[in-house]
């Protein structure tokens, strides 16, 4: 075993890959082995290149120079089919599912198991029911994509990269939208992969879980390969600095005092059908309250039905408002609240607008002279935007789509504190996002509390939650299972909690 | 080096339909020597284009929010008759005021028909094609009730005193050019300036993004039918005069090329996208190739056989000029 893993037989080799779109180089030269029976991460900023390899070997995209080889043979893939066919699976990021079909059929589609000229859907359901136990989990593979959380959609694509034949695994960012427990289940495949002789290519933003998994780490910067070695060599603190090429400050910003400041927020009592039962909680001046929780607890599912985004009930009492939960988001607005949604590309932007349009596209009125809108006033809001949250852009007049993650995310930001609200609710502030942009977003967000802002951040990172929150409050299925305050805040107590593994008052 | 500069300029995305535009007349100067002169393609051609120009306008609205509307031609059969019982009714003491008369009840027709649209695709949750539809031969039997099953005219007299509306000059430009072209400035101004036209093409884009920004978007779906209404109305109050009656064959296939001129124009049929000046050309553009075989003298027949292969390479370069990009 351990001299497999020293010297695994070097099964896929890219070498001397580049990769040009219309000038602009975001791979140059990189050569890579990767083994099987090992599992290679591959670390790096968005935009260092990641993607685009892992698009190169997953055959959705052609290199403009340099070749693969697959076990001794060069290899050439025009589309992901036939990468499939000799072996190799990527698995998305992106969720890229038919949400109206069922799990089932979404795991075999475009490889449908007949009988004859009929489709035999027992069969399909049967093996799609083993791969979703293999993963740990009790989904019914007849149910509908479109009624499954993002984590669940996740696992489901894990199973259907699964299902076919093969000997390379490349996960990009696979745990971004799963919660610890979930993401202890995959860590569980990809070592039962590695035990299989498979070889596993796996990139993440969370170095703590490439340092536990990884055999081999190599590290792209502005597209090539700066460092490729044994991971147990490199703490994450060297990740990070090989990653971002200078060394980082400390993650997280000091967290101020929060004391005895006045209530801005008290929700009673708030309920979302199947989702969130009678939930309470308070929010002060100056504060940043965390939302922990497994995926499905019902977390975003509360903020949604506070803010009329679902159908809900209870009582709220803020300033400018008491009653029951707001009936739009524009109301909630007008009571200086602002929610930044988790699923940025789904939600929150425009992704083939442009930056302008996406900034201002909630507050338009304030642009607004003689009906029209100004758009001198626009570009200058941009621009203010751009220098405050750090935008980084090849040019302003782009599509918000064309951002990287960590850019985009800060758009939003932007586009959501534009109406300068009091009480601002951060859903997921920081998923797939790389570490130097996260850093400014927690830098930002410690700004906000200080400057007498009430924060909410819900994630699924406890890191985060920990580094950030003055209070937090863990929710376990739809109910609110307690509320950890300065001492009691630690990643054990927060699992307690959310799993809801030992008794505790809440 | 200049010429490079000035095309990279020139998005060719955005300029594609005006391009195709000015080949086209290129190509129809060459076949017959009447074709560029003013008179065919200003007063004859440009003034017939009309109808389904201004139809076509508020369909940009409705499908650059990813609606659809297929109601539109039986609903301009629709005003149309009412608008000429209307007159028809009153036409022993009519003169110039009975015809404004019937021009705001024409207006009034056409925004009650848009906002029933409306109203079943936002307060109904009925999807667009299916709702419109169902007005689309609402309409078209509401029509042929009120013609009895034949058509409808006003006076011969009554049509005199109209039809200048039609047939009339404003400095040497046809009244229905000058129209369009005033409906195209006040819809475009809408469209790319005012905090409306923003909505409509967020909610077209992505409607959840629309809805997580605040944006009412039950509001600014009504009202894109709503305005679909009134070019309806408009349109018809231009056609009345040019015949003076309303038959079966009134507003006949009018949705079809409405909706053809827009998609042709650059409009995206699942919305996000509208360009006003383009779906005035596409409508341009349609009618121009009806003219040019007409001059060539091919088979009327075939005329629309020619006018669809020709809207679906339009449509094949147009996609080869957006995937370039991606």
């Amino acid at each position: 075993m351990e001299a497999s893993k020293r010297q695994p037989e070097p099964a896929l080799e890219a070498k001397g890959i580049s990769k040009a779109y219309g000038g602009i180089v975001v791979l140059d030269d990189v050569s890579l082995t990767f083994g099987r029976g090992e599992v290679h991460a591959l670390i790096g900023e968005n935009g260092a290149g990641k993607s685009t390899l892992m698009k190169i070997l997953g055959g959705y995209v052609e290199p403009s120079a340099g070749e693969l080889i697959l076990n001794d043979a060069r290899v050439r893939f025009s589309g992901p089919r036939q990468a499939e066919a000799a072996g190799i699976v990527l698995v998305h990021q992106e969720i890229l599912l038919a949400p109206h079909l069922s799990i089932a059929e979404n795991i075999f589609l475009g490889r449908e198991l007949h009988y004859g000229l009929f489709t035999d859907d027992g069969a399909m359901r049967q093996q799609a029911s083993s791969l979703l136990a293999s993963l740990g989990s009790r989904l019914d593979p007849r149910s509908t994509v479109a009624d499954l959380s993002i984590a669940e959609r996740q696992l489901v694509q894990i199973a259907r990269a699964l299902s076919s034949r093969h000997s390379f695994v490349i996960f990009d960012e696979p745990t971004a939208a799963l919660t610890p427990v979930e993401s202890e289940t995959l860590f569980a495949v990809i070592e039962a992969l590695r035990q299989r002789h498979c070889g596993v290519i796996y990139i993440s933003h969370r170095l703590d879980e490439v340092k536990r998994l990884a055999d081999r780490v190599s590290v792209l910067r502005d597209g090539q390969l700066v460092h490729s070695g044994p991971a147990r060599e490199l703490s994450p603190t060297d990740m990070a600095h090989l990653m971002v090429g200078r060394a980082l400050g400390d993650l997280y910003p000091h967290k101020a005092k929060s004391e005895a400041a006045p209530v801005v927020l008290e929700v009673q009592d708030l309920n979302v059908a199947g989702r969130v039962q009678g939930a309470s909680f308070t929010l002060r001046q100056g504060e940043v309250l965390g939302f922990a929780g497994l995926i499905g607890a019902g977390r975003t599912e509360l903020f949604e039905g506070l803010f009329g985004l679902r159908k809900a009930s209870g009582q709220v009492a803020c300033d400018g408002h008491r009653g029951s939960v707001f009936a739009s988001v524009n109301q909630a607005a007008s009571c200086g609240l602002a929610y930044v949604t988790e699923d940025r590309k789904g939600r929150g932007l425009l992704l083939e607008k442009s930056l302008a349009q996406n900034l201002t596209l909630s507050r338009l009125q304030q642009f607004v002279r003689f009906g029209l809108i100004d758009n001198a006033k626009e570009h200058s809001a941009l621009n203010r935007a751009v220098q405050r949250f750090d935008i980084r852009a090849p040019r302003l007049d782009i599509d918000a789509g064309r951002l990287s993650g960590g850019n985009q995310q800060k758009l939003l930001l932007a586009k959501t504190l534009l109406s300068d609200p009091r009480i601002v609710v951060i859903d997921e502030p920081t998923r797939g996002v790389d570490i130097g942009a996260k850093q400014q977003i927690y830098k930002l967000i410690a700004e906000l509390a200080a400057a007498g802002k009430a924060v909410v951040v819900i994630s699924s990172e406890m890191p985060e939650l920990i580094g950030l929150c003055h209070r937090i409050v863990v929710m376990r299925q739809g109910r609110i299972a307690g509320l950890l305050t300065g001492d009691q805040i630690n990643e054990r107590a927060i699992v307690t909690l959310a799993t809801g593994t030992e008794q505790q008052a809440a | 080096m200049k010429m490079t500069a000035l095309f990279q300029r020139l998005n060719l995305r955005q300029s594609a339909p005006f391009l195709a535009l000015v080949l086209l007349i290129a190509l129809g100067s060459l076949v017959h020597p009447n074709f560029l002169t003013y008179s065919n393609l200003v007063q004859n051609v440009a003034a017939r284009t009309a109808f389904i120009a201004i139809i076509a306008i508020g369909a940009t609205f409705v499908m650059a929010s990813g609606g659809l509307d297929l109601s539109v031609g039986s609903m301009a059969a629709f005003t149309a008759g009412a608008m000429i019982l209307f007159l028809k009714s009153y036409e022993a003491d009519g003169g110039a005021l009975l015809i404004a008369e019937g021009m705001v009840l024409a207006v009034v027709v056409g925004l009650l028909c848009g906002l029933f649209n409306g109203l079943v695709v936002t307060w109904g949750r009925i999807e667009p094609f299916i709702a419109t539809l169902g007005s689309m031969v609402i309409l078209r039997s509401l029509f042929t009730w009120l013609a009895n099953g034949g058509s409808l005219s006003i006076s011969p007299d009554l049509k005199d005193i109209y039809a200048p509306v039609y047939t009339g000059n404003v400095f040497g430009l046809p009244i229905p050019v000058l129209v369009v072209l005033v409906v195209g400035a006040v819809a475009a101004l809408v469209l790319y300036k005012t905090p409306f036209g923003r909505h409509v093409l967020a909610v077209g884009s992505n409607e959840e993004v629309a809805r997580y920004s605040g944006i009412a978007i039950w509001r600014v779906k009504l009202l894109t039918y709503v305005i679909q209404g009134l070019c309806v109305a408009i349109a018809v109050i231009l056609y009345v005069p040019r015949l003076g009656s309303a038959n079966s064959a009134t507003g006949l296939y009018w949705e079809l090329q409405a909706i053809t001129a827009v998609v042709v124009g650059g409009t995206l049929l699942k919305g996000g996208r509208g360009r006003i000046w383009g779906t005035l050309a596409g409508a341009f553009f349609l009618e121009i190739i009806g003219n040019i075989l007409t001059l060539s003298n091919v088979n009327v027949y075939l005329i629309g056989a020619v006018q669809g292969a020709i809207i679906i390479i339009a449509m094949l370069i147009q996609r080869g000029l957006y995937r370039r990009e991606i």
